[in-house]
């Protein structure tokens, strides 16, 4: 026998139970609060939805709940008056879900009430559909992808491992991007920096990586700064980021950095590259290991060959620039487990992945309870010139 | 036989193998056994006061041996013995 819509609202009624305002109020401030699920559409629920609500829209909800609720979780599902919450309320008790509840008169009661409701800040209609694999991953979501754009990322070097960071973070939509190098493209780095182009030589490269940024996505912000760092620029320009993705290719600057960022409190992600071999790493200030309690000092230059001496493989900096952007990536969303206590030793030729521990050291020179963290002449001190030489003892 | 996995910046040094296989039950025994088969390394790691330099980790497995006993850790044949200097490569050729 057909029913109309009045019969399925009333046999949804007599096996759903329904919840009042007040009482979700009171249940989303307790210590065990249910799963609140928006089952509206999304022009809906951008206009304003409960505090702490998830948002599935009803035709994905049978789809996706097991993402956001276990069958044995208590559920309550709200959506603008009522009425789609209750018949969706029965699809989930089909699959199991035995403590599903629905908001009486939905949203609109809610606000009406004078509850306290969130207007969550949106991605634009062309955002939703260029970050549409972002969103999709419950890990990420829209929420996941509007902290992207908010964040802001500064890459020392737009080179080897910065070219490939620098293109996936702007692919990512990572907000703000900054670039700190006072180089030009040379045709040599074309085999491996591959946000430069051949016509594109002699120009800096801070600059030519802003073109390509621009040209792959409008939604980045992207800052030069064609300048090398140092310590007198340091603090002003790092001021501005809430990450570091460190990309240089000498120890100055990376000694430099890695101080920078204690001081700062600045999280670091770090690679380094050589022919065939990579390292990765991320240092959370005094959270994790330093770059300091990895490595206290630098070697000295006869033992510290450039890749302008020693050659790189080109695939390898897109291996490693991208395991940074990955992890900085990570580091914004907090999600995941980040490189922080781990150094990533990758051999391209053996195809080998293989991880060292790397522990906070109780005498780190760096951010060790006694450091004294201050700058210092990183030049002299990586040639060698003034280094206390004295070897470690355990 | 330990194993020992040789950087990139010491395999000129040791014929260019990645890795070698030399004897010994600690840290120190399996690093002179690497000297002895190849001096130049010795050049390499260990300062004039014949002292292990800062700038060089040496891992046994994935533990740095700088928080176990250092040159006294013990190494079995299953063991592999890692040494790293720091690398600073990245952005451009200077």
């Amino acid at each position: 026998m057909a029913q109309t819509y009045q019969d399925l609202l009333a046999a949804a009624r007599a096996e759903i139970r329904e919840v009042q305002v007040d009482e979700l109020a009171q249940r989303l401030a307790a210590a065990q609060a249910p799963v609140l699920i928006d089952v509206r559409e999304q022009s809906e629920w951008d206009e304003g939805h409960v505090p702490g609500a998830v948002h599935v829209p009803r035709g994905y909800l049978e789809s996706r709940i097991a993402g956001v609720a276990a069958p044995d979780d208590q559920v309550v599902l709200v959506c603008a008056g009522g009425m789609r919450s209750l018949l969706a309320a029965r699809n989930l008790r089909e699959m199991g879900y035995e403590h599903v509840e629905s908001l009486a008169g939905g949203f609109t009661r809610w606000k009406q009430s004078g509850q306290d409701y969130v207007v969550p800040q949106t991605l634009t209609p062309q955002q939703r559909s260029r970050y549409s694999r972002h969103t999709l991953i419950p890990e990420v979501g829209e929420a996941g992808q509007l902290k992207l754009l908010g964040a802001r990322v500064l890459l020392i070097g737009a080179g080897g491992l910065g070219s490939p960071a620098a293109y996936y973070l702007a692919a990512a939509g990572v907000g703000t991007i900054g670039l700190a190098d006072d180089d030009v493209v040379d045709a040599s780095n074309l085999q491996r920096q591959i946000i430069h182009t051949t016509d594109r030589v002699g120009m800096l490269k801070a600059e030519s990586a802003k073109i390509a940024i621009e040209a792959l996505n409008p939604d980045v912000k992207v800052n030069v700064h064609a300048t090398r760092i140092n310590r007198d620029n340091v603090l002003d320009i790092i001021a501005g980021y809430d990450v570091i993705v460190d990309g240089a290719d000498n120890f100055p600057t990376r000694y430099l950095l890695a101080d920078a960022s204690l001081m700062a409190r600045k999280p670091l992600v770090h690679a380094s590259i050589l022919r065939f071999e990579g390292h990765a790493s991320v240092f959370i200030p005094y959270d994790g290991p330093c770059y300091r309690c990895l490595f206290p000092e630098p070697p000295p230059p006869d033992l510290a060959p450039s890749c302008g001496e020693a050659g790189v493989l080109g695939v390898l900096c897109g291996v490693m620039g991208n395991i940074q952007a990955n992890e900085a990536i990570k580091v914004i969303l907090g999600i995941g487990e980040t490189l922080s206590g781990r150094l990533l030793v990758y051999d391209a030729l053996g195809m080998e992945f293989n991880e060292l521990k790397v522990r906070r050291d109780p005498n780190c020179p760096g951010c060790g309870p006694d450091a004294q963290l201050e700058f210092r002449d990183y030049d002299a001190w990586c040639a060698g010139i003034g280094r206390h030489t004295e070897a470690v003892h355990a | 036989m330990s194993t020992v996995r040789v950087p990139p910046v010491l395999r000129a040094a040791v014929g260019g193998a990645r890795e070698v296989s030399v004897p010994g039950s600690t840290v120190s025994e399996v690093l002179e056994a690497l000297y002895s088969a190849h001096p130049e390394v010795r050049a390499q790691l260990v300062s004039d006061d014949g002292e292990l330099h800062r700038f060089v980790n040496i891992y046994v497995n994935d533990e740095d041996v700088r928080l176990q006993d250092w040159l006294d850790t013990p190494v079995s044949d299953a063991d592999t013995l890692l040494i790293l200097p720091a690398m600073a490569g990245g952005a451009t050729a200077q």
